[in-house]
């Protein structure tokens, strides 16, 4: 087998394994545990009718994705409201394919064997790639409110938005701590240099928190959820969407959670490695990818946490901890880790 | 024609054509689609010119940041689409003229340094190599060589660029400034 | 270049799949269009105004303003990270006074109420 072809059926494998994990694993899993993690801290039984213990609610909600009618408002801006759902769902699985999932995997054809590297697309500004692609989300928002021509839909968007880019600085800020210690925006380098020394939770754990709680409040979960905070707002953006195209904005945002949790734990808690795991080989390689997908499950199951036991923020609130708080401390967080990484260096 | 070629002009008609229907569509919101588009292409031309940090921070600020901007003002002065005003205007003999000294000026630049480069047969490896690669001296220690466009970018533009990036900083300020003031201003005739 | 391709094709392989769908089973899910489905949601009474006709707060373009200066600031911060071991103390004190002079803006701003919502 030459090299080429070798290559693209790897690439092949490595695309269906992960857009599988995303969408066909992950997001209707966790739109399942959702509604169990809120039963079991309510003290309520959560959907428990389709399949055992409600497994396959998930199936069910696609069938109704798929086949309930396709609502369009009358004076909706028909082009945008099309475009919207687009413009959010496609960023939005397209970020997976720059995290690395795992080290490598040695896979031998025909008495050669080659190091397969575990990640989609390994560019050389992965983490900027990564920001840019969530950036698109927010277009898709304010498209959403606007084109739907609702009020509800478009004080949503535009809270959405506003808030979104809000926090987006917020991220920067704050992964910039990262990138300067590993040297690279690269994120399987970052993994790697948290493989090799310590998880950048450990000295950059202020980071790390503004990290986290800035990415909740990009994927609008509680306690941010406010774009679309069901008693003042309906549905927010979406309120004007429904069947296969609210589907889209409801997997987005699943997907956004997974990929954002993948994002944490490749940027503060070591991507896939484990502290003396030398993780090489065949068996090292599948370990690596199930540490990684472990570290993200409960960062997932987090989320979920947080969402069912913080009650909303005010949204002058929001804006007052993003732009008063969050802004300055990552930059004097930033100093920090500079001063760090220098003093690392003379030692 | 190579793969590379038609990569080429595929994103080059994709920009073009994003760029044609920004000025074409009557309402705003349409233009500013298109104009997302058009973003997309240019970013995927960076990509192909092996740019790739360039390409990254086009999507990030402009399809991220001042898109929105661009949202939020056509939201807030309300440009209805019954506002119907001829697509030319006595505005577009000044425009036509700048386009073409904005378009000899680039393209003279881009002439000039392609041939300094090498021409046609030495200017596209040498431009890769320098957009991917980065000679690092220091004094006393022996120089390194460090991959990457980001490094490269970076490299030059925090030595070679120094003034242009402080002043950069002031820019930023100006527009922050000017946006409060202009800001404030109706937020205290309006609240 | 390859990765940018394969980057490429999940974004489209993805448009295409979901296109599909939307194309499919739009000839499964029924139709039936009513004046009343069709109007804006507005707690079910009839809507009065067209939702454009609403302007809003200009708090929200200064908002936008203030995005994408800050966000051209964390695009300088990026490249400053990743060659910050190469530039040393040269770099770090002219990024000092870079974000020196974008403070003297932020603590204008913040004095000037721009960033309270209350």
């Amino acid at each position: 087998m030459s090299p080429a072809v070798f290559d693209a059926v790897a690439m092949g494998v490595k695309i269906a394994v992960v857009w599988g994990a995303v969408l066909a694993l992950g997001v209707p899993v966790l739109t399942w545990a959702e509604r169990r993690v809120a039963g079991l801290i309510q003290d309520r039984p959560g959907p428990n009718r389709v399949g055992p213990m409600g497994f396959f609610q998930p199936l069910a909600d696609a069938v109704k994705f798929f086949m309930k009618e396709d609502v369009v408002p009358q004076y909706a801006d028909k082009v945008l409201h099309f475009a919207a759902p687009l413009i959010v769902f496609i960023p939005a699985l397209s970020t997976f394919s720059v995290l690395p999932f795992g080290r490598s995997i040695p896979v031998t054809v025909g008495g050669t064997t080659r190091e397969v590297p575990l990640v989609i697309a390994d560019v050389n500004v992965g983490a900027l790639v990564l920001f840019a692609l969530t950036s698109l989300g927010v277009y898709g928002i304010v498209l959403a409110g606007w084109s739907s021509n609702s009020k509800y839909s478009l004080l949503g968007g535009l809270r959405s938005s506003a808030q979104i880019i809000s926090y987006e600085l917020a991220m920067g800020f704050a992964a910039v701590g990262v990138f300067l210690s590993a040297g690279s925006l690269r994120l399987q380098t970052i993994v790697e240099a948290q493989h090799a020394g310590i998880w950048n939770v450990v000295p950059q754990f202020v980071g790390c928190v503004i990290f986290v709680v800035a990415a909740f409040a990009e994927t609008n979960r509680l306690p941010f959820d406010l774009a679309e905070a069901d008693s003042e707002l309906v549905g927010g953006f979406h309120t004007e969407y429904s069947s296969f195209r609210f589907g889209m904005f409801f997997m987005a945002e699943y997907a956004n959670m997974v990929a954002a949790s993948a994002l944490i734990v490749t940027l503060y808690l070591g991507g896939w490695s484990l502290p003396g795991l030398a993780l090489t080989g065949l068996v090292g390689g599948l370990l690596s990818v199930a540490i990684f997908a472990a570290k993200t499950a409960f960062l997932l199951f987090v989320f979920l946490w947080v969402r069912w036991t913080l009650p909303r923020f005010r949204y002058d609130q929001l804006m007052a901890l993003g732009w008063k708080v969050f802004v300055p401390l990552s930059l004097l967080h930033l100093f920090y880790v500079a001063a760090l990484v220098a003093v690392r260096a003379k030692a | 024609m190579t793969a590379a070629a038609l990569a080429f002009w595929v994103l080059a008609v994709l920009a073009v054509a994003g760029a044609i229907g920004v000025v074409t569509m009557r309402q705003p919101v349409h233009s500013a689609l298109c104009l997302l588009a058009s973003f997309m292409a240019v970013a995927g031309l960076f990509v192909w010119g092996r740019a790739e940090f360039l390409a990254a921070v086009q999507i990030l600020v402009y399809a991220g940041g001042v898109m929105v901007l661009f949202l939020f003002t056509i939201m807030l002065v309300n440009v209805r689409r019954q506002a119907r005003e001829a697509a030319l205007n006595r505005l577009t003999g000044s425009a036509v003229l700048v386009g073409v000294l904005l378009f000899a000026l680039v393209g003279g630049l881009l002439v000039a340094e392609a041939r300094r480069m090498g021409g046609p047969e030495g200017a596209p490896a040498a431009s890769a190599a320098r957009l991917s690669t980065t000679v690092v001296e220091a004094a006393g220690k022996a120089p390194v060589e460090v991959k990457g466009n980001s490094q490269a970018v970076a490299w030059s533009l925090y030595r070679d660029y120094l003034l242009p990036f402080e002043i950069a900083s002031v820019f930023l300020l100006v527009a922050m400034i000017g946006a409060v003031v202009l800001g404030k201003r109706t937020m205290e005739k309006f609240d | 270049m390859v990765q940018y391709l394969a980057l490429a094709f999940v974004a489209a392989f993805t448009a295409a799949l979901v296109l599909a769908v939307l194309g499919i089973f739009a000839f499964l899910r029924p139709k039936r269009p009513n004046p009343t489905k069709l109007s804006p949601y507005e707690c079910g009474v009839a809507a009065v105004t067209d939702a454009h006709d609403h302007r809003f707060s200009v708090r929200y373009y200064l908002l936008a303003v203030l995005f994408v200066v800050f966000d051209v600031e964390t695009v300088f911060l990026f490249p400053w990270a990743v060659m910050y071991h190469h530039l040393a103390l040269f770099g770090l004190i002219e990024m000092v006074i870079f974000l020196v002079i974008l403070l003297v803006g932020y603590v204008y701003v913040w004095k000037r109420g721009a960033l309270s919502w209350a």
